[in-house]
């Protein structure tokens, strides 16, 4: 007979102790792997939230780690806009030009239509020129000449040469308790997210929005998977984002979802994407029309002026351009002096970001951040630290559970002291019955390790649903819990070889673990090893 | 084959003191040959045996078994000598209750080293009649049932010196002879040496050589033989 089996047995014979020691165990294992699956979970998202797709924020002057809160994860109370004359500032001289233009077009198109109207009511057998075409003309004029002075064309923007591309964000408005962004079609096609930056926004259902469609106009949206979930929203379904804050009067604009984003485990998961020319055509998203003068512009710190006069001619006077008379919820686009974004996401070119840094810094009311610096101040002054505190707890659950198989086997000792005499006495050496007492551990230890194991992993597979939606990180039955690099597992600052290594936890301490709750068996072992074999036999 | 030369064992006393149990000059046991030690309780007979198996060390004297001196064996070599040589049936069988009688027989025949022989353990427990009761633990057996795997159990590491404690003490007087019987008998079929220690005349009455411990033992005599 084994010593395997002599050791089972016993547990066997001892059945209801030897259960509450496994379970007890178990239990702590459970503990151990749902923390430390935590702990992978926070650090995957951490890493893959890391990856952005771009390098900077350009927003309000002011705090940084609000502006990149607001911006990366759409948390904490809304950041002060900046003009939209930084946006096209980061804009090549083409893509300058082209928004200028377009925007001037539409405006003077606008118009038209609108001077279409005294056709209707004039004569045009006079032999005058319909009103609509002179208005037309005069306004068209009147806006070039406006826009000429007021953004200069033919220019690149002054911070284009550093820049590979610019995103700009508005934010303000919720859509139920989700933030909606208000931005341009080329967000899903410019960012990528993944720990290593190498996925790309895809969509569940439908289409990305467009700048204008036939069937919507400038009102369409796309959903962050959580949003559409949450809110029972579809492709087709219309949404009214609501003013300034979660329980903010609902916008009259209602706008048409065209697309559910695939889940990403991103903050965007939980964000409603609306066209940003749609955002702005809404009741409030007005700026007032500027009637400043050249002095104020400049006191405010106008991209043009306030930036030392790098590239740009300043405004050589303060004309109050044409405003078109628009009704609320108006189709036609808000002219580019009335809008202001929240943000611009950029992403710098390779040798750029410091000088871009310091360049849109230097003005008054900008200033150029990088988010990941933000967020790993951020995770290493309050997540780091809950990272060691799960840790710690993870150790101590490893004491306890070590402890609770040391103190059932140790009770049991005393009643077992003839046993152990007896098997003495069959000529069983101090080292077998230690050895037993050993085997008897490791089967408890081992058994209420995989029970705690197979007992942690089905909750983690029962919670996986959720854990991906809210982490983008994926975690099935047989998943470990998310790699750490050994670096950081063993606290090592050492940043090359194996310390480089990513393993998952559980590989190091379930193992310790049980060979914890091995060793707890030993003081038992021990005592079965000194046990007085005539006086145990005798009593 | 086993000679015991001068042997002497004392126990400390909580006060210290050392307390004599055993004194025995000499005390030899041939081949194959069947003893028993009378005596009552108290006077050492269950030191002596726990001497002469190895179990306890003796403070003085020699244990010679097949010319080799016992008392000289290392922690180890006592093990290996317990589980070689020596049968031990206990007073109270301390069969051990986690296993069933197939099992516990086959724990006399664990610690000796390429010895692992189940239908032997199977024989012996039909030797003793218990060849349809092998699977049940002790719980689930009367007490002569248990004495009987217990006696199985002693002879399943083939030894040449069966020990015997007070083998029917516990059993009731039914069964007392059935027992007695049965090591007898096997020990005889398995050329094997026994030692055999009772207070009871009836069961001495029926071996050729009775000793009495208390002529052997000067420490019982000292104490007039009530030890």
């Amino acid at each position: 007979m084994s010593l395997w089996r002599i050791a089972l047995r016993s547990i066997q014979h001892r059945l209801f102790p030897s259960l509450l020691t496994m379970i007890s165990m178990a239990l702590g294992v459970t503990l151990v792997v749902v923390v430390l699956s935590v702990h992978g979970v926070m650090q995957e998202s951490f890493t893959s939230n890391a990856s952005l797709g771009y390098n900077m924020i350009v927003g309000a002057k002011g705090g940084k780690l609000q502006l990149t809160l607001n911006t990366v994860y759409y948390l904490s109370s809304p950041v002060e806009n900046i003009p939209y004359e930084y946006y096209l500032e980061f804009l090549t001289a083409d893509q300058r030009d082209r928004e200028i233009t377009t925007a001037v077009r539409v405006e003077a198109e606008a118009i038209r239509q609108a001077m279409a109207g005294f056709d209707l009511l004039g004569s045009p057998a006079v032999g005058l020129a319909p009103a609509s075409l002179l208005g037309g003309m005069i306004a068209e004029q009147a806006l070039e000449r406006g826009a000429a002075r007021h953004l200069d064309r033919g220019r690149p923007g002054k911070f284009a040469i550093y820049t590979e591309f610019a995103l700009p964000v508005c934010l303000g408005d919720y859509l139920g308790n989700f933030r909606v962004v208000g931005t341009v079609p080329e967000l899903f096609e410019r960012l990528r997210y993944g720990e290593d930056s190498e996925k790309k926004y895809a969509f569940k259902a439908g289409r990305n929005f467009q700048r204008h469609s036939e069937d919507h106009g400038y009102f369409e949206a796309v959903l962050g998977s959580t949003v559409a979930r949450e809110l029972k929203l579809k492709v087709g379904d219309p949404i009214a984002p609501a003013h300034g804050s979660v329980d903010g009067h609902k916008h009259a604009q209602q706008f048409t979802v065209v697309g559910i984003l695939a889940p990403t485990g991103t903050p965007n998961d939980r964000a409603a994407f609306i066209n940003m020319e749609g955002f702005y055509l809404m009741e409030e998203h007005a700026e007032p029309v500027p009637t400043k003068t050249e002095s104020e512009k400049s006191a405010d710190g106008d991209p043009a002026t306030a930036d030392g006069g790098a590239s740009v001619e300043p405004p050589v006077a303060a004309e109050q351009p044409f405003v078109l008379p628009r009704a609320e919820s108006s189709s036609i686009p808000l002219p580019l002096e009335q809008r202001k974004v929240t943000s611009l996401l950029v992403l710098s070119k390779q040798r750029g970001a410091l000088s871009l840094q310091y360049l849109v810094g230097k003005g008054k009311d900008a200033q150029a951040i990088f988010p990941l610096q933000e967020i790993l101040s951020l995770f290493t002054f309050i997540v780091t630290p809950l990272q060691r505190a799960l840790l710690f707890l993870t150790a101590m659950i490893c004491v306890v559970s070590g402890t609770s198989i040391l103190v059932s086997i140790y009770n049991s000792m005393s009643e077992r002291k003839r046993e152990i005499a007896v098997i003495r006495a069959l000529g069983a050496g101090r080292s077998t019955v230690m050895t037993i007492i050993l085997l008897e551990s490791i089967i408890l230890a081992i058994g209420g390790g995989l029970i705690g194991w197979t007992l942690g992993h089905s909750l983690n597979a029962a919670a996986s649903g959720q854990i991906e939606e809210y982490t983008g990180v994926s975690l099935g039955f047989f998943d470990l819990a998310p790699g750490l690099k050994m670096g950081d597992l063993f606290e090592m600052a050492s940043t090359s070889g194996v310390w480089e290594w990513k393993i998952s936890p559980e590989v190091v301490v379930l193992p310790a673990l049980i060979l914890l709750a091995i060793g707890s068996g030993f003081l038992p072992a021990l005592s079965a090893y000194r046990t007085d074999v005539s006086r145990s036999l005798g009593s | 084959m086993l000679l015991l030369e001068g042997i002497r064992k004392s126990y400390r006393e909580p006060n210290g003191a050392r307390l004599p149990v055993l004194d025995v000059p000499r005390f030899a046991i041939g081949e194959c040959e069947q003893v028993v030690l009378l005596g009552r309780s108290g006077c050492g007979k269950t030191t002596l045996l726990h001497v002469i198996a190895g179990i306890t060390r003796a403070d003085a004297g020699k244990i010679k078994f097949d010319g080799r001196d016992v008392a000289r064996f290392s922690e180890a070599g006592l093990d290996r000598y317990r589980a070689a040589k020596i049968g031990y049936v206990f007073q109270t069988f301390n069969l051990l209750p986690a296993f069933n009688a197939l099992e516990n027989v086959l724990l006399g025949m664990t610690f000796v080293r390429g010895l692992k022989d189940p239908e032997r353990a199977r024989r012996l427990l039909d030797r003793v009649g218990l060849a349809h009761r092998w699977h049940h633990k002790p719980s689930a057996m009367s007490v002569g049932e248990q004495q009987r795997v217990a006696v199985a159990r002693a002879l399943a590491n083939r030894p040449r010196l069966l020990l015997a404690d007070e083998p029917t003490a516990n059993v009731d007087p039914a069964n007392q002879q059935n027992i007695i019987d049965l090591i007898r008998a096997t020990c005889d079929e398995d050329r094997i040496a026994l030692l055999m220690v009772t207070h009871s005349n009836e069961v001495a009455e029926q071996f050729s050589r009775r000793e009495r411990l208390d002529e052997i033992n000067q420490i019982a005599q000292a104490h007039g033989g009530a030890a």
